[in-house]
């Protein structure tokens, strides 16, 4: 077999690098990757340089594997020149595909962002109140540091994005059948995201009984019923506005789904669908009580936007916090 | 800015209710602000919160939803669910940055045209106080939010 070995590439932008865990947790299926592909750059694995990456002629890696946000200008940068140099550029994991955590900073700026990392967090002793400079003046020369952006982007609002693999991280079981995929050149049309059309709800194996719950519990409070849905419990659980591909795991730990499998299929806002549905199951049945108070039952939701866009909110129909000048 | 601020209001009625409430206004020549844009709807449950979003994305100042009185709703139960996502949107919206008062739910019947003219004329002079919406300006460009 002389086939020609294709070209990968895998990134890291604004991520917590749980997804290089991801790509290594397919474990010997590994070993089938490097069988049909090199990989040209990888900076958590190997020691390629940005300069060579900038050598290398456009489209000439076959897939980049991109995971995280966009939030610095290095990481804008990359993202345009992995794009130009790669055929099929992928958004892996949460944080390409929606924001991911990183994306939650939306709810605040640079300034503000600055300030509760470098002065006001209470395991910080910064006396000299120091904050990342872009460039900075020393007797050998000019440091520079790329710029920290105010909001945080997906990768597809960066650049143009080929496939999406969501997860936090993505399911290995659902890397390596990407990984097939692409070996035996099977891949969806262009803009698809690769994971299952259903729902967490789906693939989960609780019993569904009876969608109605009048009080709303965090996770620490009850011991839930292992056999029961947890949101029929009173646990806000993301899995009816959440795309499958993991077997529901969480749900299998007995913790609810946060939602990280992004929107389900034909959902665009993933935060507004879980509204829509915790809506209509909250306070259902009872609005004819006397002591009905449609204020209080949704009172119960403290967190809206951390717990409906926990990993999505750079990619919400409103994208980020407005803060007053 | 010399030119008094007429803030666009999208408003999403139901069919049965707040729709002929609406027409009753009109043809009983009640006088309200033209700032509505009014979209029929079946039911006030029929309005999935991404429109609502989506409306302000696109750049309303404000959104109402009417719908029937509670216990009235044609479906039963559609104007409860409105109101309890009327209520949790609300909430989001000030996590967003945007001012609840923005968004409005209401109750009108199909015999209140006087009542339905007094929301629209109220839900106009609050959003004419707040101001342009946020989102219009941060529609523009993400470098809004560095202030
Ligand atoms: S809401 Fe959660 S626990 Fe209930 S069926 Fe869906 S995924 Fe399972
Ligand atoms: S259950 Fe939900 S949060 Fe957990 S892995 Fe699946 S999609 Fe992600
Ligand atoms: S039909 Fe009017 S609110 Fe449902």
């Amino acid at each position: 077999m002389s086939k020609e070995k294709l070209k990968f590439a895998f990134y890291w932008a604004a991520s917590c690098g749980g997804c290089e865990i991801a790509v290594l947790d397919i474990n010997e299926k590994i070993l089938d990757v490097v069988a049909i592909a090199d990989i040209v750059f990888w900076p958590v694995a190997i020691d390629i340089k940005y300069k060579d990456v900038e050598a290398m002629p456009d489209k000439s890696i076959d897939v980049c594997f991109f995971n995280g946000a966009i939030r610095t200008e290095e990481q804008e940068h990359l993202a345009k020149l992995l794009r130009k140099k790669s055929k099929v550029l992928v958004a892996f994991g949460s944080c390409a595909h929606q924001g991911g955590i990183p994306g939650l900073a939306n709810v605040a700026n640079k300034k503000e962002v600055f300030e509760r990392a470098y002065l006001q967090s209470p395991s910080t002793n910064n006396p000299n109140s120091v904050t990342p400079k872009t460039s900075f003046k020393v007797p050998e020369g000019e440091l520079k540091l790329p710029e920290f952006f105010d909001t945080v982007k997906t990768l597809d609002q960066t650049v143009d994005v080929d496939y999406y693999l969501p997860g936090c991280p993505p399911p290995s079981a659902q890397v390596a059948k990407v990984v097939e995929a692409i070996a035996k050149n099977e891949l969806p049309p262009k803009g698809s995201v690769l994971a299952p059309e259903k729902s967490v709800c789906d693939e989960c194996p609780r019993k569904k009984e009876d969608k109605k719950i009048s009080k709303i519990y965090r996770v620490y409070e009850i011991t839930p019923d292992p056999e029961r849905c947890l949101l029929e419990q009173g646990i806000i659980c993301m899995g009816p506005a959440t795309r499958g591909g993991c077997e529901a795991q969480c749900i299998s730990a007995n913790m609810p789904c946060t939602g990280c499998g992004g929107p389900c299929p034909n959902e665009v806002e993933q935060g507004a669908a879980m509204i829509s549905a915790l809506s209509s199951i909250l306070g259902v049945g009872g609005e004819r009580d006397l002591d009905y108070d449609a204020e209080k039952m949704i009172g119960q939701v403290k967190d809206p936007l951390g717990t409906f866009y926990k990993y999505s909110l750079p990619a919400s129909f409103l994208r980020r916090r407005r803060i007053k000048k | 800015m010399t030119e008094e601020f007429e803030p666009k209001i999208v408003g999403f009625l139901c069919n049965w209710c707040s729709y002929a409430g609406a027409d009753l206004a009109g043809v009983s020549r009640i006088q309200y602000p033209p700032n509505l844009r009014i979209i029929r709807v079946m039911c006030s449950g029929r309005v999935d919160p991404a429109f609502i979003l989506e409306a302000f994305r696109s750049g309303a100042d404000g959104v109402l939803i009417a719908g029937c009185h509670p216990g009235d709703c044609h479906y039963i139960a559609g104007n409860y669910k409105a109101q309890r996502r009327g209520i949790l949107l609300k909430k989001l919206l000030e996590q967003f940055g945007v001012e609840p008062q923005r968004l409005k739910i209401e109750f009108v019947s199909a015999s209140e045209g006087a009542k339905f003219a007094a929301v629209v004329k109220e839900m106009v002079e609050t959003i004419k106080k707040l101001g342009p919406s946020p989102l219009k300006v941060q529609m523009e460009g993400l470098t809004y939010a560095s202030g």
